[in-house]
């Protein structure tokens, strides 16, 4: 698997150029043409894909009454920007406000719901690459095809599991998780751990099975290799489903919806609630918009290039 | 601070507890895996391994999908009514509705995002500004389907008062070009366009970075051999490029397919599934959680599943079938 920029420098200098020296003249300026044609469409899409984020957060920055009453692009003959609209969202009491509990709920969620199915992942991934047991492949494949299950057939049947517990035929367990961070992490877990599992498999077949047998011979134990080789070799496949995790957790809206309440609940829920109930409210929705996009652009493009990796190593989330 | 933030203290305290704990158990069943009994190793050890992910899946995914299958055929009052809720799917207005706007979602969303990204791969393709072009139009991939909802929304704002100025960058498009602004989002069957051009926004740029990375995996030589035989651009997409990509293409079309099938956070977002723009996945969150119709949620949640099966087996199996190819 390659990254998307590499190597694209160094094919590029093989490229065109005996290609030109061959072509009459009549095809190269037409080819100049189409090449044109092709770059005003290339900008023509970039800009396009940039212009909505761009105003969205322009906005955000400017008073209430501009926002309200004219375009965004108007900025720029009249510039006039504010703070108010992010002290107002995020600080403020009462229901249009209070962003900064709903951030720290994210960030709640998204730590251990990051880390834990990532932990789990791998050790099951180990499981099924280097210990040999019976039905090893049967179950994985099990695991593999339960990628398509969609989580919206597990929410319901966990959501009365969590709230009403478990009867054990002679008395009904409770669970002391229903609406609590706990539920919100667990689900998280749960339907993050076959793609999860998955994709760490295959990483994990890349491990040279000699190193492993080797380390074996020396009376290495399961657990020492797996701390020891296999861990350290896997930190590049780690961060790659790290990232995806992280990102898919905090923009996430279905699950927070079901399990959280409303002490726990993640930003998502509470813009989705602005939205419904406040949806001409742009000063509010543009910087609360701003707020939740904040640290998936900065963990993008900080880490885009094993956020690619993890993209191109097959994705299909249930 | 603290009525900004609510009670902050304990929930900190909650996540570092549990971290702690989820540590100290993992450390210290991997300590039992080195230093326990030989006797009991290999069976042992297996359990701890695998045993974690496999029961949290069982009671997580494999028992909620048969009870919900199940859960499917009952009605209201818990009784046996077989195939009704499925029946009701197709009878009822707006369930039907949400039907046909899905079917709309999932054959246009992958063909036109698959098509403008690959478009802008293959233009940006070794180009100088090729990653920064490719992070523009992938950004919208790290963005929630909750964000990218009030973008979009905000792009197409309406204000109807006579002589008002427009908020919204598409109304204040239509007003330059000398036409009337509309409201997008509430005339149907319009508005589900309108709706599908936001999960296009966000799906080009993964079609654009896989495509990409595709399109430099055909061997150099081919393209050069192509263009000294004389081929013009248009044959050699057409012949050298296609054909070289086909499985990422298939890869493409079907993942953003699947994606596509399960999206309801940008329909909830914008409309509300008002005027006609509902989708099957917002439905049944609907029925389940707004008006109590388990039943008939159930079924909606089959009805997904049941549309998702053949687009994974799909994807799988090419999936696979790259892989022999590398």
């Amino acid at each position: 698997m390659t990254t998307a920029d590499t190597g694209a420098g160094a094919i590029a200098t093989t490229s065109t150029p005996p290609a030109v020296a061959t072509t009459p003249i009549q095809g190269r300026v037409k080819q100049r043409m189409t090449s044109r044609t092709a770059s005003a469409v290339a900008v023509i899409i970039a800009i396009l894909w940039t212009l909505p984020t761009f105003g969205m957060v322009l906005s955000s920055f400017r008073p209430e009454n501009e926002i309200k009453t004219t375009g965004w692009w108007t900025f720029f003959t009249n510039p006039n920007l504010t703070l108010q609209n992010y002290d107002e969202v995020l600080f403020s009491s009462g229901t249009s406000g209070r962003l900064a509990a709903f951030f720290l709920n994210s960030l709640i969620i998204v730590i251990p719901a990051t880390i834990i199915p990532i932990a789990l992942c791998a050790l099951a991934a180990y499981a099924f690459t280097a210990m040999n047991w019976r039905g090893r492949d049967w179950v994985f494949i099990g695991v593999f095809a339960l990628q398509i299950v969609p989580l919206q057939m597990a929410l319901i049947p966990l959501l009365r599991l969590f709230t009403m517990g478990f009867n054990l035929g002679f008395m009904q367990v409770k669970l002391p998780i229903s609406g609590t961070f706990w539920a919100v992490w667990i689900a998280h877990t749960i339907f993050a751990l076959p793609l999860g599992i998955f994709l760490l498999h295959n990483f994990m077949g890349e491990v040279p099975k000699t190193l492993l047998e080797a380390a074996a011979i020396d009376g290495a134990g399961h657990a020492r290799i797996f701390r020891s080789i296999v861990l350290p070799l896997l930190l590049p496949a780690l961060a790659a489903y790290g990232i995806f995790q992280f990102l898919w957790v905090w923009n996430d809206l279905l699950v927070g919806l079901t399990f959280a309440s409303p002490e726990s609940q993640p930003l998502t829920v509470r813009l989705g609630e602005l939205a419904g109930s406040r949806g001409s409210e742009w000063q509010r929705l543009t910087a609360g918009a701003f707020v939740s996009i904040v640290v998936p652009l900065g963990v993008f493009f900080s880490l885009q290039r094993y956020f690619v990796r993890g993209l191109l190593a097959g994705s299909v989330k249930g | 601070m603290e009525d900004v933030l609510g009670d902050w203290v304990p929930k900190v305290r909650d996540m570092v507890v549990a971290l702690a704990a989820f540590g100290l158990v993992i450390a210290l069943l991997l300590l039992f895996v080195e230093r326990g009994p030989k006797s009991v190793r290999e069976k042992v050890q297996v359990a701890i391994f695998a045993g974690p992910a496999l029961f949290l899946l069982a009671i997580g995914l494999v028992y909620p999908a048969v009870r919900t299958t199940f859960r499917s055929l009952f009605g209201q009052e818990n009784n046996f009514i077989g195939v009704e809720n499925y029946q009701w799917i197709f009878e009822d207005p707006v369930a039907r509705r949400s039907v046909i706007n899905t079917i709309l979602w999932v054959v246009l969303t992958p063909l036109v995002a698959t098509a403008i990204g690959l478009a802008y791969a293959i233009i940006i393709d070794r180009t100088k500004f090729e990653s920064l072009a490719k992070s523009l139009v992938f950004m919208p991939m790290a963005i929630s389907f909750v964000g990218a909802g009030i973008i979009w929304r905000f792009v197409y704002a309406f204000r109807g008062q006579r002589g008002s100025e427009q908020i919204g960058l598409a109304n204040q498009f239509l007003v330059w070009f000398g036409q009337e602004p509309r409201r997008f989002l509430n005339e149907a069957p319009w508005n589900t366009l309108f709706l599908i051009i936001v999960m296009v926004w966000i799906q080009t740029g993964f079609a654009t970075v896989v495509l990409s990375a595709s399109i430099k995996n055909i061997p150099a030589e081919i393209t050069e051999a192509a263009t000294l035989d004389g081929a013009t651009r248009w044959q050699l997409f057409r012949n050298v490029t296609v054909p070289g990509i086909r499985p990422a293409l298939v890869v493409v079309l079907t993942t953003i397919s699947i994606g596509v099938l399960k999206v309801f956070d940008i329909v909830r977002t914008m409309t509300g599934g008002q005027t006609d723009s509902s989708v099957v996945a917002l439905e049944m969150y609907n029925q389940s959680f707004r008006y109590g119709e388990q039943g008939r949620g159930a079924a909606m949640a089959v009805l997904i599943f049941l549309l998702v099966v053949p687009l994974v087996v799909y994807n799988i199996r090419q999936m696979a079938r790259n892989r022999e190819i590398r």
